[in-house]
Formats: structure tokens, C-alpha cells, sequence
């Protein structure tokens, strides 16, 4: 027998015990998972939808969201007659509703703009668009949540539009949303002659550190961002990740009074056993890495349970009609590290104060517990 | 047993009392115990056998007194440690024993504080479980051994570690007549064969009377019965 096998025998003896700690933990790595996953996912799919094909970013300076950012058409054409930049791409974003589906994300776009060009369409085609006024351009999942079909009419806001294209995309916000000329969008939501922002690719990319001064030297009231540099300083971003991880330790609390309940209850049940481990010569600190030692295979089965669990939600999640494709998980390595550290320190400091009393059982007391 | 015998134990004047002082144990109790000699506390219950037996191993502390057993103070933490792993044997008069885990596991116990090697230990197993006639026993579960079976786990555990003093707590308490003969039997030829000194807690006369030395205990003190 070696020190883990007194450990692992302790945990199948209490089986009941040990799975209520086990499902504590793994539900808190599932919902931490999705979670993050979710929100990872959103938050990537939004940078590709700004970083496709472009070096830079132009938007208003200090501006608390992309949505109230307003870049000027003018300055949009003189950012394009920059020295050194080969294309620049205005964007208005805006949220159109449709009966039943409150939150649609719309994109407001030129007619050359590289998303139209990548995207594959399924119905009409690049070459309509913005050729006739009062027409619309669906994201294919878009499409099919709104039960709409190519000519037919869909109600936006309080217009009905025409629906002239459907493209498949491989980004679940364009393919859940809606596209509209650059003009129309700017009618549709009272922003005559701006953009949110303009994505601007550069001939020469070691070029800018000239490009960004020049931009924000004769646009004082602009700020030029490389996309790295956008997604790190992104106000938006950062809440959403500040509250996705908080939202997922809250889970873990719950699950590491879950392990610390556990624990104690087990030690307490196993007192004169852990004055006989004494007797026969166990330190202080062998009884404590006892209980640790319980505690981290706790957590190392709830991670297993936990990553099974959120694996299956997520796969699940996208499939549901509701979301309107808007669920494109993504788990980076450095998140599940994150989970399996937070895991890990969530079940030790759970065993803090169970690995403390036992390890201060006084054997000749606890030989007379009863 | 000679005097020329190396000296384990020496207490003198020890004293222990419970409940904050309310109820003295304990009150000046002094006793020698020489390597390889048997000696049995004797005693009526309350008379403060166990409690004088847990301070000789460390398992308790007096409230004052001079004491060192096998040449370490059970005062401090790092000695007692030393006395439990390499010194000391336990038998108790309830086994003690782990619920849910196998004779030989049981039995692996005292080598897992110590990390000895497994080979060692198995191989010491092996011998000393022939030797109490538990050979035939070492996969089974503690709750599957009768009464006297589980008292031979005790006292082969508490050799595992080759100790040079056995304390032993009313070993043959919870058994019936034959089966304490035998448990006390084998427990004397053990310690005869390896020089391994014990101090025996007992009530019964006929055991306390087969031992080297007779100690009284009695209201605290121990004095020559």
C-alpha cells in the first residue's frame, strides 16, 4: 500500500460524500467553461469581424463602446488618401429587431468591403448589393431564423426590406446578422455620414507607427489601433472577461464550500483513525497531505466531470435556434489552465481548515472519542 | 532482568490531572523500565494505568514530572515523533485497526510514516504475520477477523516498525479468557525473542503476575506490588 492508496480508500469509503464534492467542483469548471467559452467566443468573433483584412483600426477617441463611436465620411476618405494605405473599410454597426428576434446586429458596409467578397452566397449575389434601395442581405443563419427566402420582404424596425442576398459566413455574428449599404444603415439608424469604424489595411505593415501618427495628428478626435492593441484595450471586452471569470469563481465558491464540507465532514467522521495514523507515526504533516492529498483528487475528478459537462453544453449550445448563432465557443489553453489552477486552489483552500484540525488531533483525546 | 540492562524509560514524579486541575490522575507517579523486561502496571480501572502508559508514549503530556523514554523527551514534538516511528509500539485494548482496509494494509501503515522501502516491508510482513498465525489472513478486511484475530493485527502492527518498547493497553481486555491466554502468550514470546521491553496496563492479576515486575498503580502512584 503507498500514502495514496490510504487516500484513495478513504474517498471510496465515503462514496456518497466524495461525488457531492466531486459534482461541486465539476459544476463549477462546466460553468466556468461555458462561460468563458461563450465570452471568448463572442469576443473573438466581434475581432475577426473588425480585424478581417485590415492591419488597423480608425474609431472616435475615448469612446465607451464601438456603437457610439462616429467616424466621419470625410475623414474616412482622407484616412484612404493616406500615404501608405491600400484600403479602408468603413463599418456602422447598429441592432435591428424583427418580430420575435429583439437584438439583430447590422452591419452597415461598402459594396467592396472584403467580408462581402470572402463570404459564400447562397442566394444573389455580391453584385446586387446596394444596387436598389429598400434591400436587405441576410446572414444565412439569420435567414433562417427569420423564415425568409430571397424577394421576400422582412420586417426591420418599422420598415419592411426586401430581402435581395443571403451569404454564409464563418463568423457567428455576420452569419446571425444583417447586412445594409453603408448609406442605408446610416439612414436606418440617424447617423448620416459616419461609420463606427474603419478597418485599414496598409501596403507596408512595419509602417505603422506613421500611419498611426498621421491619423491621429490631423484627426485629433480619432485613435488608430493595430487590432492587438484594439482587443487588449477594448473597454467592452474587458468587462466581458472580468465578468465571465467572476461569474465562474462565484461557482467555484460554491463548489469549495462544497470539497470543504466534504472534507470536514470526513474528518470528523474518521477521528480516532487519524489518532491511531499518529500513533503509528504519522507527522502533523503527513495527516494534513492526507486530507490535501483527498481534496486534490476531489478536484482532479470534478475537472474531469466538469470539462466532460461543459464540453457537452457547448456543443450542444450553438445548436439551439434561440441563439441565433451568436454561440461560437472558444477555449484557449491558457482558460483551461486557468480552470484547473482555479479548480486545484479552490479544493485546497477548501481542505485548509479540515487538514489544520486533523493535523492537530491529539491522539490520547481522540483514542477516548467515541 | 539485570540492572546492567540498558535503562528506556525513567519517570519521576509525574504528574496529570484532567479538567483543568479538577481531576487529578496522576500525582507523582515514578517508574524505570531496563531493555527486554516485561513489566506490568497493575491496576484497578480509574487508577490511571492508561493515562501513566500515553504519557510514557508520547500520546499525552504530564503536567509536570521528569520523563525520557529510549533517551528522547516525549515533551517535544520532534521526539515524539522520533519515539512513535522507531522506538514505540501501541496495542490497545480496542484494536484500533483501519476499518475498510486489508490486514496487510493495515499492517503497511507504520511503514508509510517512516517511507520505508516496500520490499522491506513486505518481506518483515510476511514474517511476522506467520508468526502471530495471520499468514492466511492478509487480504481480508478487519470487519471478516474475530476478536482475537484482530488483536494479533494490533500487535504485529505495532512490531512493523521494529520498535524497542511495546506499551500495551489492556490488550487482552476485550477478550474472552482463552483467547487473552493466548493473545498474552504470544505478545511475551515476541518481546522475549527480540529483546523488545513491555510495559503491560492490565487489571487481571494472573497476566500482571506472569510478568518480570509487578507496578501497582494505584491513586495516582506507582509503587513495587
Amino acid at each position: 500500500m503507498r500514502f495514496l492508496s490510504l487516500v484513495l480508500v478513504n474517498l471510496r469509503r465515503h462514496r456518497l460524500r466524495a461525488l457531492i464534492g466531486v459534482a461541486g467542483i465539476g459544476f463549477g469548471v462546466a460553468a466556468m467553461l461555458t462561460i468563458l467559452g461563450i465570452v471568448n467566443g463572442a469576443i473573438g468573433m466581434f475581432e475577426r469581424i473588425l480585424s478581417t483584412d485590415s492591419h488597423y483600426l480608425v474609431l472616435e477617441k475615448n469612446v465607451s463602446d464601438l456603437f457610439f463611436s462616429a467616424v466621419r465620411d470625410e475623414e474616412t476618405a482622407a484616412i484612404r488618401a493616406l500615404p501608405g494605405v491600400a484600403s479602408a473599410h468603413p463599418l456602422l454597426f447598429g441592432i435591428v429587431s424583427s418580430p420575435g428576434y429583439p437584438v439583430i446586429t447590422c452591419f452597415g458596409v461598402e459594396a467592396d468591403d472584403p467580408r462581402l467578397a470572402r463570404a459564400e452566397w447562397r442566394a444573389g449575389g455580391r453584385a446586387d448589393f446596394g444596387r436598389r434601395p429598400g434591400e436587405i442581405f441576410l446572414g444565412q443563419r439569420a435567414a433562417e431564423f427569420l423564415h425568409a427566402r430571397l424577394g421576400e420582404t422582412v420586417p426591420v424596425g418599422a420598415s419592411a426590406l426586401r430581402v435581395a442576398g443571403i451569404l454564409k459566413t464563418e463568423n457567428g455574428f455576420e452569419d446571425g446578422g444583417v447586412f445594409l449599404p453603408l448609406a442605408a444603415a446610416q439612414a436606418l439608424f440617424h447617423r448620416a455620414g459616419v461609420s463606427s469604424v474603419v478597418a485599414v489595411t496598409l501596403h507596408d505593415r512595419t509602417a505603422g507607427a506613421e500611419f498611426k501618427r498621421a491619423v491621429e495628428t490631423a484627426h485629433p478626435g480619432l485613435i488608430a489601433l493595430e487590432n492587438r492593441e484594439f482587443n487588449q484595450s477594448y473597454h467592452s471586452f474587458r468587462i466581458l472577461k472580468t465578468t465571465a471569470w467572476a461569474v465562474g469563481l462565484c461557482a467555484f465558491l460554491l463548489g469549495g464550500l462544497g470539497v470543504a464540507n466534504t472534507m470536514l465532514l470526513s474528518v470528523f467522521s474518521r477521528i480516532r483513525e487519524i489518532a491511531v495514523l499518529r500513533v503509528c507515526g504519522f507527522s502533523e504533516r503527513q495527516v494534513a497531505a492526507l486530507i490535501f492529498g483527498e481534496a486534490v483528487l476531489v478536484a482532479a475528478a470534478g475537472l474531469a466531470l466538469g470539462f466532460a459537462l461543459g464540453a457537452a453544453v457547448l456543443a450542444v449550445l450553438p445548436q439551439v435556434p434561440q441563439f441565433q448563432g451568436y454561440v461560437q465557443a472558444e477555449v484557449r489553453p491558457a482558460v483551461m489552465a486557468g480552470i484547473v489552477l482555479t479548480a486545484l486552489v479552490t479544493a485546497v483552500c477548501g481542505a485548509i481548515y479540515p487538514a489544520r484540525f486533523a493535523a492537530r488531533i491529539q491522539p490520547a483525546e481522540a483514542l477516548r472519542y467515541e | 532482568m539485570s540492572d546492567a540492562a540498558e535503562l528506556l524509560v525513567t519517570a519521576r514524579d509525574l504528574w496529570k490531572a484532567y479538567d483543568d486541575g479538577r481531576v487529578p490522575v496522576l500525582q507523582g507517579a515514578s517508574l524505570d523500565v531496563r531493555a527486554g523486561e516485561v513489566v506490568a502496571l497493575w491496576g484497578a480501572s480509574g487508577s490511571g494505568k492508561s493515562t501513566l502508559l500515553h504519557l510514557l508514549g508520547g500520546l499525552d503530556l504530564p503536567d509536570r514530572g521528569d520523563l525520557r523514554v529510549c533517551g528522547l523527551d516525549p515533551r517535544a514534538e520532534a521526539d515524539r515523533l522520533e519515539l512513535r516511528r522507531r522506538h514505540l509500539g501501541f496495542v490497545f485494548q480496542l484494536h484500533n485497526l483501519i476499518p475498510d482496509l486489508t490486514v496487510a494494509e493495515n499492517l503497511r501503515v507504520p511503514a508509510l510514516a517512516v517511507d520505508r522501502p516496500r520490499a522491506e516491508t513486505s518481506a518483515r510482513l510476511e514474517r511476522l504475520a506467520g508468526e502471530v498465525g495471520i499468514a492466511h489472513r492478509l487480504g481480508h478486511r478487519i470487519q471478516d477477523l474475530s476478536g482475537g484475530e484482530r488483536q494479533r493485527v494490533a500487535i504485529c502492527r505495532a512490531l512493523m516498525n521494529a520498535p524497542r518498547l511495546l506499551l500495551a493497553d489492556e490488550p487482552t481486555g476485550s477478550l474472552d479468557e482463552e483467547t487473552g491466554d493466548l493473545v498474552f502468550t504470544l505478545l511475551r514470546e515476541l518481546a522475549a525473542r527480540d529483546g523488545i521491553a513491555v510495559v503491560l496496563a492490565t487489571h487481571e492479576r494472573r497476566f500482571a503476575e506472569a510478568c518480570d515486575r509487578r507496578l501497582r498503580v494505584r491513586a495516582g502512584k506507582v509503587s513495587q506490588a
